[in-house]
């Protein structure tokens, strides 16, 4: 049994790596792919691009815009003189949004009025405008404290000291990174295994193996194996960019997280082997498995948060491995939590692998139909 | 004559082996849908119901005002009171709150006296994104909480005050939907036209099949248009699914031409197509080809093209790497047309670099192609 299982893992071992470019495949793309993408994925927003139209232009006008250039969160990039001019350059997105300062600021402020100005935000990107009406709003208070300084009774009465736990910069990038290992181990562990498998079904190979004394169980474990050791030598290459390049600092358990990792890549297996014993041809287990990826993917909470969705789908999300992996990559490499904070998502996890792998055996079938 | 004869031959060949396949075209007319569905409904960036767990140390009426603010904000949502640091800690660790508010005990007192009194906020930052939002909302509260007192006592004497009076174009309501949607016509297109032309070739070489087709007089550029119209087909089928989704489903404005739409619509998806045939002949390996479009096409599309992640807010080097992918240009084409309501006369350049793309990959797919044995 045992020569037999060894044999057919040096031989797909010598398959998988045999061609040069799918050994770049392997363990080149993950890595290139997390490189791109960890400094792609970030919604710090910071130097936002503006236009502003003054039509005050008073040394007190002049002081509000150096007070919403000074933080570094807003740059003018342009002087308009007149409202049409600012509609353009909306609307071909040179800028994201626009001041608009009316005439009259400065003597409302000295005759103790109101004075309003207007900011016009693009909302095509409905997130990055919230954060830039917040930070408008942040600078506007400001504004108004250093405007009232002389009165002591204006101080603010509250004041909101926020810190943020694990990540005190609250940097998206030190999130991101380790979530997109577990991203790059779903599809790659999928996509590759699945295909892997049709692939011999479609070119005929598949009759070769099945007259071989060879196992059914023999033949699925010599068919995953090498995925799960492949899986975990790009997760290592992974984890140490993150390390030296990203700066990410693993908070918990070295040791927990491939142990959890081995549990996360066995069910990603258990799915592949799924999807490969329902398709026979390669583009069938293609789109399949792409089927799988992509609610996984984004149901992960991976880039939308899971407790903005609404109830039932929190609940469909029980059954997608990915999401309880993300919970257990934050918790040991964000927070360093252990087990016992941990075992919700461990036993949900370690549930959905046994099922998997379990439908896997009863589907997958040695024999031609 | 004969030239297109030959052509549409293959394209029913193809045809005949994408509908025999039900399951492929099933799948390609389904992701779509499922990906739309879920960005319509369950996904959602929109910050609302952020957990939070309070700690009241001071339970006055002051301090109950200020909760309630946060009790009556749709964007928290208290699931705890704490009487410590252990239990408040307990549950950021286990994600069960994501925000804690700390009131000190002397919370009543000081601002009674006048005085300025700090509350601790204290945010998951494992999740940057949400804790910035949450920690800007929590800022927001408490300039009203500031200002509902200010209105008891507002001092004489004081100057004018600024007021920001913030008007947001194009999506007044910031609804992520609607900047979503135009976005996923994107990705689906991509997924659609690249991965599945991706495997056509390569799969005629990987069964041997194509040994036969290059004992027939057919030529290159024949064949590689003949295999690429069914794909055609099946993508703009689901662009209109999408539109018509996003129509009657999701009420999303369409403010521009649709006319429009539908033509940026099929020079993105020429492009797509090709992109996946150049790879195929290319690689003529099914599983290196659709690794590669997946990488090469997919993701970038995903990531690098604005779809959910601004292109502004990247590293300066990135944003550069953002210009050689064309669901960049294609985006914001969307999001012209869809939000803004332009046309051409401002998305001329993106257009004329959309129509460069798909031509330099039609020619590059041509060059590549030989139909020799080797």
């Amino acid at each position: 049994m045992l020569t037999r299982l060894k044999r057919m893992l040096v031989k797909e071992f010598l398959q998988m790596l045999r061609d040069p470019r799918m050994r770049i495949v392997v363990f080149g793309l993950p890595v290139m792919q997390m490189m791109v993408m960890a400094f792609a994925l970030t919604t710090d927003v910071t130097r936002v691009r503006i236009a502003v139209l003054d039509r005050d232009r008073t040394p007190v006008s002049r002081e509000l815009l150096s007070t919403f250039t000074g933080g570094g969160y807003f740059q003018i990039i342009r002087r308009v003189d007149a409202m049409d001019e600012m509609t353009r350059l909306l609307d071909d997105g040179t800028v994201r949004a626009g001041l608009r300062i009316p005439a009259g600021f400065a003597g409302d402020i000295r005759t103790g009025r109101i004075a309003q100005v207007q900011l016009i935000a693009d909302g095509t990107d409905s997130n990055t405008t919230a954060i830039i009406l917040g930070y408008a709003n942040g600078i506007v208070t400001d504004f108004n404290a250093r405007l009232n300084r002389h009165l002591p009774d204006r101080a603010a009465p509250v004041e909101m000291a926020v810190r943020a736990w694990f990540n005190p910069n609250q940097e998206s990038r030190l999130y991101y990174v380790p979530a997109l290992i577990g991203l790059m181990l779903l599809i790659f562990s999928l996509l590759l295994t699945s295909i892997g498998i049709v692939r011999e079904k479609e070119i005929g190979t598949i009759e070769q193996v099945m007259v071989t004394p060879i196992r059914k169980m023999e033949f699925i474990l010599g068919k995953t194996i090498p995925y799960v050791i492949t899986g975990y030598i790009s997760m290592t290459i992974m984890f140490i960019l993150a390390v030296v390049v990203f700066g990410v600092r693993i908070h918990g358990s070295i040791l927990l997280l491939y142990g959890l990792t081995g549990i996360y890549l066995c069910g990603n297996l258990g799915l592949a082997l799924l999807v490969s014993a329902s398709a026979s041809t390669q583009q069938q287990a293609l789109l399949t498995a792409f089927f799988i990826i992509m609610p996984c993917v984004l149901l992960s909470g991976f880039m939308f948060p899971v407790h903005n969705m609404p109830a039932v789908v929190q609940y469909v999300t029980w059954i997608n491995p990915m999401r309880w992996y993300l919970e257990i990559l934050r918790g040991v490499v964000m927070k360093g939590v252990g087990l016992q904070t941990l075992w919700p998502a461990v036993v949900a996890q370690l549930a959905l692998a046994v099922g998997f792998l379990f439908l896997a055996s009863k589907r997958f079938r040695k024999t031609l139909r | 004559m004969g030239s297109a004869r030959r052509m549409i031959a293959v394209a029913r060949t193809e045809f005949i082996h994408v509908i025999r396949d039900w399951r492929s075209l099933f799948l390609a007319i389904a992701i779509p849908m499922v990906l739309i569905l879920l960005f319509g409904y369950a996904l959602t960036l929109d910050l609302k119901n952020v957990p939070t767990v309070i700690w009241d140390q001071s339970r006055t009426p002051e301090s109950r005002d200020l909760i309630s603010l946060f009790d009556g904000s749709p964007y928290f949502s208290i699931k705890a009171y704490a009487d410590g640091y252990d239990s408040l800690q307990r549950d950021i660790d286990a994600g069960t709150a994501m925000v804690a508010l700390v009131i000190p005990g002397d919370f009543a007192e000081k601002i009674r006296a006048g005085r300025t009194v700090a509350v601790q906020v204290i945010v998951d930052g494992s999740d940057a994104t949400t804790s910035r939002l949450a920690a800007s909302y929590t800022n927001s509260l408490g300039m009203i909480y500031n200002r509902n007192i200010r209105s008891v006592s507002r001092s004489p004497g004081a100057s004018g005050t600024v007021e920001l009076v913030p008007r947001v174009w194009y999506n007044a309501d910031m609804r992520s939907q609607n900047m979503i949607l135009p976005g996923i016509v994107a990705i689906v297109m991509m997924v659609i036209a690249a991965m599945l032309t991706s495997v056509t070739v390569a799969r005629e070489w990987e069964t041997g099949t194509m040994e036969q087709l290059i004992s027939t007089p057919i030529r290159g550029h024949e064949l590689i248009f003949g295999k690429v119209i069914p794909y055609f087909v099946i993508g703009m089928v689901d662009v209109a699914i999408a539109v018509a989704m996003g129509e009657w489903l999701f009420h999303v404005p369409l403010r521009g031409s649709p006319a429009l739409l539908f033509a940026m619509a099929a020079l993105f998806l020429t492009g797509a197509l090709f992109l996946g045939m150049t790879l195929s002949i290319t690689l003529k390996s099914q599983v290196l080809a659709n690794q590669i479009a997946l990488v090469a096409g997919f993701l970038p599309t995903l990531i690098l093209s604005g779809f959910v992640f601004a292109i502004e807010n990247m590293p300066v080097l990135l944003q550069g790497l953002t210009y050689i992918v064309p669901a960049r240009y294609f985006i914001a084409i969307m999001r012209g047309i869809y939000m803004k309501g332009i046309g051409l006369e401002i998305l001329w350049l993106n257009a004329l670099l959309l129509f460069i793309y798909a031509a330099v990959l039609i020619l590059a797919a041509n060059r590549r192609l030989k139909l020799r044995l080797e």
